[in-house]
């Protein structure tokens, strides 16, 4: 790929530019038009984002300095503007909405972390064991692509049944069968459903770094390994010193978008247990949530929304700065 | 330079939309008649399914074409969305022309400034406040203020009982307090069968039945000024009270500390269950496959003595009430249609198909009224129950107070021990989240 | 599995075989064959559990789902496949969903290329601000634009009478942009692989730059297509949040109409299940068929 910055102001298609032989094609067009057609193309995403994303977000951190109750939704421009009460009320810790707010920003960073940690291993090694043709292999593969192609509801639906205290299947299997535990255990009120949310959590996404890795993996060069083997290498060996190497500019996109996936998940915890998480599993979106809908505070829930907003914006920087040496800024 | 004049472009353009956005729903005025021929109604779920609402209600929304003209626009909206849909209407000002609401919302939308209220010249139009049931009115907004909104549907909770179960266990009489169901409860919980069910995860149902027995205790949850007052002795006795019927009267099954979708209906329509505290539920068991003569219903339990007024409240005023968006344009149309719904005839009809009572007292004296099932409740309704804390706050209190018993229960359905002081710590928490003003 | 008829030359990209690369010419040592089977053992049990609770369970009757869980079923019914269609309107929905998503992909495919090929082939002011700001709205959590939206939705209504708010319309609107950063992303990666030659050759040939691109870059770009069509799907076909809340009666999509079959007495487990398998399979279904070329299109595009 060329590597292009937004300041190297070469206006001229850069088929052209790299083609001498072609550079003065037969169907000249006017300059303005060739300036033009980048943006032309462009234009749709740019209106689209702009429509969907951009001005909705603007609009949100407005909301966050208003006080924007139930008193004042059905106009909102008329909210009186609360300067910075949303926020310094979102971070006073020692109050229980903030203390709320942490303890949810704390669930969430364990949440992802575990979650992100354990799908990228399973993801990575089903892509590793499966890097040699056996047989099964193609239909092996096909069913663990499952998880990831059903539909979020549908598959939390169906874990919620399988947690179920009473007739789910995880508590017979646990309790009746094996006597794992003394009585049936609750998976989605209490403590446990942690559990319940990771397990739910890895089951759908572990798939999707599968799919990943094994995409990489197609494209380390397989004169690296027989170079290795040649000199003799084991199986470790060249994992350690090939696959995961190679792997590195892979792994440093995929776990980015698992953890941006994974921490702004909403569908899993609303569709597991409804509009109020448990306080173990009160990941920050369905808090977020709540927070606004529920308890009709929109401001207060905007506040805590840009405030997530701010720090996925720098995890993502510092984690792209630290990892993307060696990878060009303009492949992002 | 242009990538800056870009970025300011773009920027500007958002401010832009953004002001415009801000108009929110005050754009639309305060509603007008400008399309007299239409109407949009949402309805709560009420029936089986909403399937079976469109059945019931598409005929009498006909017959009211036939006699106005306008037609209505029928949407029946599931009980998850209800409350999410009525705020984006609000805050968009995109909403229908007439809904309903849980009666327990009235005054959070009334203080939104959405519905129309109704002053005593709207009430003109629909009749009269009087022909309405008071405890009914109790319950369609703040004290003082015009009401938010007219009652639909009446209902109460009373206590539904297993004959058979009963007899079995060699109960003669239904329990009449608290101490006799704990009683006949623990008779019956054994061999996998239990005296009560209960809905721990249910918001809305852990605030009706704790607000009932907090009015025992002589807690009200709010002060006379409207300030949350969730710590009370008598709260945290209530709640204790309620919570230990799993945790150390242990008639309760654990399980039910994650029921949030009615599933103590189908255990008690099972036989499952001996016992369930619940408002109108003879169609549901009906549909369930239990027969009439199959269960008994009797009045909700009291501390001591009969259900009366006072520390002898023995329900919350349920029931649906019906408003018009202030943005409507078709007032007048609205307003009609709130007339045609609440009318003795409808009104009739309606609540047979529902099981509920109506809160128009005219259509109280129909003999559909004064069956097993509805006599208690009609009696529960005039004498012994009560509205919930008619103030904004109220959804806020549903969500924080029902969150903390939703806790509750799973701690003793763990099997950690409920205290006072961990009842307390879990109402303190809710407290402190309330907005403060 | 690339037809470049129009193609002066066959495309790289696309021909590369979805094959294992073996890691070497020496058999694999016993230890590695059996943690191997081990784990893809207990792997596939774990990923097949709930499918088989969603199969077995929409075939029981309905005392079999709300009693404790039994591996076989007491007996077999397909009523639960016959009921969910009259508890919810469940073909409205299906229909619904099949609209919204199926738009929505196609709206987002077209623009996802127009994009790409504008970042991959062209030097242009503003590009990087493009691309970064394109992929960061990934990061927007959805709630702190859900309320907005409406607003802006409503307004435009208000304005033009264009009905978003509520319609299958605005839907579309939301879930295409929705995969649009992450699709745009992944093309450009896959154009970039596709020869600058090809380009050329088509406009020495007389075709304009779109000419080029859409007889020539798309042809040989199938496979990422295809993987960002089935990704775009999926997002919209999906989707709870905005769904819940934008859509009504008359274009409520099955993420939302799901919620139907726990109803105001019963929960019927086994109509759920069954329900959710019908809804599953032509997405799961679609994705197996095209997996060939998700992993095509990724390794060529995404992960490059």
């Amino acid at each position: 790929m060329t590597t292009t910055t937004a300041d190297a102001a070469v206006d001229e298609p850069s088929v052209r530019k790299n083609s001498p032989g072609a550079a003065r094609g037969p169907r000249r067009t006017g300059r303005i038009r060739r300036i033009g057609l980048p943006y032309l193309l462009l234009l749709p995403a740019l209106l689209l984002e702009l429509l969907v994303h951009l001005v909705p977000m603007v609009i949100g951190m407005v909301m966050s300095f208003k006080e924007l109750t139930q008193f004042y939704i059905r106009d909102w421009g008329t909210a009186p503007w609360s300067g910075l009460d949303n926020y310094t009320m979102s971070v006073d810790f020692d109050a229980p909405v903030g203390e709320a707010l942490l303890h949810s920003f704390f669930v969430t960073c364990v949440f992802t972390v575990l979650s992100v940690g354990i799908c990228w291993l399973l993801g990575t090694a089903a892509a590793i064991y499966m890097q040699d043709v056996f047989r099964g292999r193609g239909l092996l593969r096909a069913v663990f692509l499952v998880p990831y192609a059903l539909p979020v509801y549908a598959a939390v639906i169906t874990w919620a049944f399988m947690f179920q205290h009473d007739n789910g299947l995880v508590n017979h299997v646990l309790h009746d069968q094996l006597g794992l535990t003394d009585k049936p255990s609750f998976w989605l009120i209490g403590d446990n459903s942690f559990v319940a949310l990771l397990t739910v959590s890895v089951w759908k996404g572990w798939p999707f770094a599968f799919l990943i890795v094994m995409a990489g993996l197609q494209n380390i060069p397989r004169e690296l390994y027989e170079a290795a083997s040649l000199d003799g290498a084991g199986l470790w060996q060249q994992l350690r010193r090939i696959t995961l190497p190679s792997l590195r500019p892979v792994n440093q996109v995929l776990v980015l978008v698992l953890f941006l996936w994974t921490f702004n998940d909403f569908n899993t915890p609303y569709v597991l247990f409804g509009k109020a998480a448990p306080e173990a599993a009160d990941l920050i979106s369905i808090h977020i949530y709540q927070s606004s809908f529920v308890t009709w505070n929109f401001g207060a829930g905007s506040a805590m929304s840009v405030l997530l907003l701010l720090f996925l914006l720098v995890v993502t920087g510092v984690y792209l700065a630290l990892t993307s040496r060696g990878r060009k800024a303009a492949d992002v | 330079m242009r990538i800056r004049a870009a970025a300011v472009g773009a920027v500007t353009m958002s401010l832009a939309l953004a002001a415009s956005a801000c108009g929110g729903g005050s754009s639309s005025g305060e509603g007008s008649n400008d399309s007299p021929k239409t109407l949009t109604y949402w309805a709560s779920n009420q029936g089986a399914s909403i399937e079976v609402d469109k059945k019931v209600l598409r005929p009498e929304l006909d017959k009211f074409e036939k006699e106005t003209g306008i037609k209505v626009k029928l949407e029946v909206v599931p009980w998850s969305d209800l409350l999410n849909r009525i705020l984006t209407a609000t805050t968009s000002g995109q909403g229908p022309d007439v809904l309903n609401i849980g009666n327990t919302w009235s005054a959070s939308l009334q203080a939104s400034g959405a519905l129309l209220p109704w002053d005593a010249k709207n009430f003109g139009r629909i009749g009269g406040k009087d022909r309405f049931v008071d405890s009914a009115l109790g319950s369609t907004g703040v004290q003082g203020q015009d009401p938010a909104a007219v009652p639909l549907y009446s209902m109460a909770y009373a206590l539904y009982y297993n004959k058979k179960m009963f007899a079995d266990a060699g109960i003669s009489k239904p329990p009449a307090t608290w101490d006799e169901l704990v009683a006949d409860g623990k008779k019956i919980s054994k061999k996998g069968k239990w005296g009560l069910g209960a809905e721990g995860s249910n918001l809305s149902n852990n605030i009706h039945q704790i607000f009932v027995l907090g009015q025992q205790h002589d807690a009200d949850f709010f002060t006379a000024e409207g300030k949350p007052d969730f710590t009370s002795d008598g709260a945290v006795a209530a709640i204790k009270q309620y919570v230990d019927l799993m945790a150390k009267d242990k008639i309760v099954a654990p399980g039910n500390a994650e029921y949030a979708q009615n599933q103590s209906l189908s255990d008690f329509a099972k036989g499952k269950t001996a016992m369930v505290l619940w408002q109108t539920a003879s169609a549901t068991f009906k549909s369930l496959g239990m027969e009439d003569d199959e269960w008994g219903v009797a009045p909700a339990p009291v501390q001591s003595g009969t259900p009366g007024t006072g520390t002898n409240v023995n329900s919350m005023v349920a029931g649906i009430n019906m408003a018009v968006f202030k943005n409507s344009k078709n007032i007048d149309g609205a307003t009609k249609f709130v007339e045609f719904m609440t009318s003795d005839a409808e009104q009739k009809i309606l609540n047979k198909a529902y099981g509920s009572i109506p809160p128009v007292k005219a259509a109280q004296s129909d003999p559909a009224f004064n069956t097993q099932a509805t006599a208690a409740l009609r009696e529960t309704l005039a004498t012994s129950a009560e509205a919930l804390p008619q103030v904004a706050e109220e959804s806020q209190f549903e969500t924080a107070v029902g969150t903390a018993v939703k806790e509750l229960f799973a701690d003793a359905a763990a099997g950690r021990p409920v205290t006072t002081a961990s009842v307390k710590a879990k109402l303190e928490k809710a407290q402190q989240q309330m907005p403060t003003k | 599995m690339s037809s470049t008829s129009t193609a002066p030359r066959p495309a790289p990209a696309a021909e590369r075989p979805v094959r294992a690369v073996p890691r070497s010419p020496m058999a694999p040592p016993r230890s590695f064959l059996w943690s191997r089977a081990i784990f893809l053992t207990l792997l596939t049990g774990f990923v097949l559990l709930p499918v088989y609770v969603m199969v077995s369970s929409s075939l029981k009757p309905l005392q079999d789902v709300s009693g404790k869980f039994r591996w076989v079923p007491s007996g077999l019914t397909i009523r639960p496949y016959i009921d969910i269609w009259s508890t919810v309107p469940l073909a409205k929905y299906f229909m619904n969903s099949l609209i919204v998503a199926g738009a929505a992909t196609v709206c987002s495919v077209v623009i996802a290329v127009f994009s790409a090929y504008a970042v991959s082939r062209y030097n242009f002011r503003g590009k990087r601000v493009f691309t970064v700001t394109v992929l960061s709205t990934q990061m927007f959590p959805g709630i702190l634009f859900l309320l907005p939206l409406f607003l802006i939705y409503v307004n435009i209504g208000n304005a033009t009478g264009i009905a978003l708010f509520g319609s299958r319309g605005g839907l579309i609107l939301t879930y295409l942009t929705f995969s649009l950063p992450f699709s745009i992303w992944m093309l450009i990666g896959y154009f970039d692989s596709v020869p600058r030659d090809l380009d050329e050759a088509a406009l020495v040939d007389g075709c304009g730059p779109l000419g080029a691109l859409f007889r020539v870059v798309v042809p040989a770009a199938i496979p990422g297509i295809v993987a960002v069509a089935v990704y775009a799907f999926m997002t919209a076909w999906g989707e709870v949040l905005f769904a819940s809340v934008m859509t009504n009666d008359a274009t409520r999509t099955l993420a939302v109409g799901l919620q139907g079959y726990s109803t105001q007495n019963e929960v019927y487990w086994n109509q759920i299940m069954a329900a959710s398998l019908v809804v599953s399979i032509p997405v799961v279904a679609g994705f197996l068929l095209l997996q060939r070329y998700l992993v095509a299109g990724l390794t060529a595009g995404a992960v490059k």
